[in-house]
């Protein structure tokens, strides 16, 4: 009985610094948030008082937050279903025996390792009219010289796309480290019942990758969420708020405006959406993705 | 929060060492906060500057920290200030004034004016660049690297299009016929050369500003607290804009990016640009043609806004700290010296006397270029400042960017931005 309580506490202890970090720098966060929203900004005259839910009152007031909102489920349906299937299909094309393998996986994972403020800068370039790398394509098929920053009909589009190319590189690995761990002998056994490659994938390798394609899923849309960084340096939530995400705004908030009530107030809509989300992919799609 | 403790015990300790009566500046480091935004070695002037003082002033160890854009330092300066241990010394946006005063981060200088020497030191800068460093009769803030928006326009291309090479447009109109003239398109009715390019991501207001003064319209009172921007004089001005790219098609459509703009100049694809003197330094290095600046063209009147950065001292610094940090801010403002860091950067000398200088003569003379920004300063306005600035920019940039894409016409922009301006700065009056 004491050797087992002693096993505990070694457990307990063990897992304390771990725990400790959780608590202090993700909990208390999340909690101090909720509160927060909930009290006026402290200025230096005014200390924060309680105002009940006039920040989220304010909120459903404001049209920039409306704007982020939409704006940011525009970007993750553009975002996630098109960087996963890119995933899955440069994942499965890798993990063929072609010629330069390795080069090729190597050019697909570069997005995900070089520096974002630097890679926004370099699109920034691709995007500029007239003699940018998209442009001098669109010219030579005769097309029409086009901003794509500039316009608010095609900056969210151009931002999508700098996320997918990110995106896919990163989601590929995991795509070709469970592609490898499925065993040969279906493969082998596949070919012997002379299954066509698109069968073989469609009935063996998908299926066998769902519980990677949650995972995926489940990370796709955190970092549809907080994606903030090539935002910064490519339009600065512009034209006009047309680019505006939901953690760009927040931030702006927070620190540019210093409305830290009110960026509470944001955070908290922020984190009881990815709440939800991760209820459903947890709750409901975790049941349904392992194949029996 | 043992930290803070630490610091204050050794303050503490350091005070009490310090003779009676006379404030010394031995107690600690100096921390310096200062931000990058043109093109330049600027971390190692500034580091050469730091070890200058400390030889002529060995009681004092400055401790210069790159903090990043202006938009990162004041968030470092801001948070380190709500946690107690600020930089003594920052430069920060000289807009940012209003913000620091209302987080009561920063002290006036005039406390620490006490000479008749400090009164003339204190006097001898630009009236355009004090504008934005004093309200309710104190001094907040020291210009330190500061610009205005200019005009630089490609001599080749003009020679080109039939113009003289050596004459920029003087006003509003000749600036609009001579990028009729700059305009180049090919067959198909594509543009391949814009005559004129405004930028206006990020901070369009800034450049707007210019044309607004030139319609003679002033955006926001000296307090702070109000803004004008339904002005007539405001929404003419934003027409003009609008109608450079959406009716005369001179001026290339919807956002123009601030950041690829000098390339966009480099590469001849825009035959006059405005950017700010700034600039100066990374152009004449990187344009492979003459080119000159000038003034920005007149509307109804001359006019440009100042921009840059001022030094601000942190309230919540030691006396003697502060003393020491003014001694600095004193040491780096005299003429010689920001006649140095003029010609290094390409930023304005703060000071008349700068120009009167042997180094700055010897500069101009060598590339006259540089004196345009001086040249342009009497007629140049307060940058647009005003209580939670970020904010009531932000009103008048979205209102600016909804017009030049189009969605909303000029007149209901800025109806928009003013109502929005107006409801965030009510509670400051």
């Amino acid at each position: 009985m004491t050797n087992r309580a002693t096993a505990t506490l070694h457990g307990w202890l063990l897992l304390l610094p771990a725990m400790a970090c959780l608590a202090l720098f993700t909990h208390w966060p999340a909690v101090a948030s909720f509160i927060e929203s909930f009290y006026s900004t402290p200025k230096a005259r005014r200390p924060a008082r309680f105002v009940g839910l006039d920040n989220y009152q304010q909120m459903l007031a404001d049209p920039i937050f409306w704007k982020a909102l939409s704006n940011n489920f525009w970007f993750a349906l553009g975002t996630i279903p098109t960087s996963i299937a890119l995933a899955l299909l440069m994942a499965v094309w890798v993990n063929d025996r072609i010629a330069a393998r390795t080069l090729v996986r190597m050019a697909y994972f570069t997005p995900t390792i070089l520096p974002m403020i630097a890679v926004a800068n370099i699109w920034l370039f691709f995007y500029t009219p007239q003699y940018g790398l998209l442009e001098q394509i669109v010219g030579l098929f005769g097309g029409r010289s086009t901003n794509w920053l500039g316009s608010q009909d095609t900056a969210l589009y151009a931002i999508t796309i700098v996320a997918i190319w990110k995106e896919a590189g990163f989601f590929m690995i995991f795509y070709l480290a469970a592609l490898q761990a499925i065993p040969p002998s279906l493969g082998e056994a596949a070919a012997i019942e002379g299954a066509s490659r698109w069968t073989f994938f469609r009935r063996i390798q998908f299926p066998l990758l769902m519980p990677t394609t949650l995972f995926v899923l489940i990370n796709a849309v955190i970092n549809a969420f907080r994606m903030v960084d090539h935002i910064v340096v490519m339009t600065r939530g512009g034209p006009d708020n047309a680019t505006t995400l939901l953690l760009y705004y927040i931030y702006q908030v927070g620190f540019g405006f210093w409305d830290t009530a009110y960026a509470a107030t944001l955070t908290c809509v922020l984190l009881v959406l990815l709440a939800l989300v991760a209820f459903v992919q947890y709750g409901w799609l975790e049941r349904r993705t392992h194949y029996q | 929060m043992d930290r803070r403790e630490f610091l204050g015990g050794s303050a503490a300790l350091a005070g009490a060492t310090a003779l009676p009566g006379i404030a010394r500046a031995q107690s600690s480091e100096l921390s310096f906060f200062y931000p990058v935004a043109v093109g330049g070695p600027i971390t190692k002037l500034i580091d050469a500057y730091a070890a200058g003082f400390e030889k002529e002033n060995p009681s004092v160890k400055l401790k210069p920290i790159y903090a990043g854009t202006y938009q990162e330092t004041i968030v470092k300066a801001l948070t380190a200030h709500k946690s107690g241990t600020p930089p003594v010394l920052s430069v920060l946006l000289s807009t940012d004034m209003f913000t620091l005063i209302d987080e009561e981060a920063i002290v006036p200088f005039d406390d620490f004016v006490k000479t008749d020497e400090d009164k003339k030191w204190l006097g001898s800068f630009f009236p355009g660049f004090m504008a934005n460093s004093q309200t309710g009769g104190k001094t907040w803030g020291i210009p330190f690297q500061r610009s205005t928006v200019v005009l630089y326009w490609n001599k080749e291309l003009f020679k080109e299009a039939g113009l003289d090479p050596e004459k920029p447009p003087k006003t509003w109109a000749e600036q609009l016929e001579f990028a009729q003239k700059l305009t180049k398109r090919d067959a198909a009715g594509n543009v391949t050369q814009w005559g004129i390019q405004i930028p206006s991501s990020g901070f369009p207001y800034w450049l707007f500003q210019g044309l607004s003064t030139q319609a003679g319209a002033i955006l926001a009172n000296p307090a702070g607290d109000k803004t004008d921007y339904a002005n007539p004089g405001v929404v003419e001005a934003l027409q003009y804009w609008v109608d450079l790219a959406q009716k005369y098609k001179v001026h290339p459509p919807g956002i123009v990016e601030w950041g690829t703009t000098p390339r966009d100049f480099f590469e001849k694809k825009v035959a006059m640009m405005w950017t700010t003197t700034g600039n100066l330094t990374n152009v004449r290095a990187n344009a492979k043609f003459p080119f000159g600046v000038a003034v920005l063209p007149a509307g109804k009147k001359p006019g440009s806004p100042t921009g840059g950065g001022n030094f601000y001292l942190s309230k919540k610094a030691t006396k003697a700290e502060q003393e020491a940090a003014f001694k600095f801010v004193r040491w780096i403002t005299t003429p010689e010296r920001a006649a140095q860091w003029s010609a290094d950067t390409g930023y304005v000398a703060v000071t008349p006397a700068s120009y009167e200088t042997e180094a700055m003569k010897k500069y101009v003379a060598d590339f006259p270029q540089a004196l345009v920004a001086r040249d342009q300063l009497p007629s140049a306005v307060a940058e647009l400042s005003t209580h939670e600035n970020q904010r009531v920019t932000k009103a008048l940039n979205d209102g600016l960017q909804a017009a030049l894409t189009g969605t909303k016409t000029a007149q209901k922009a800025m109806e928009d931005a003013q109502a929005e301006a107006e409801r965030i700065l009510k509670a400051y009056r």
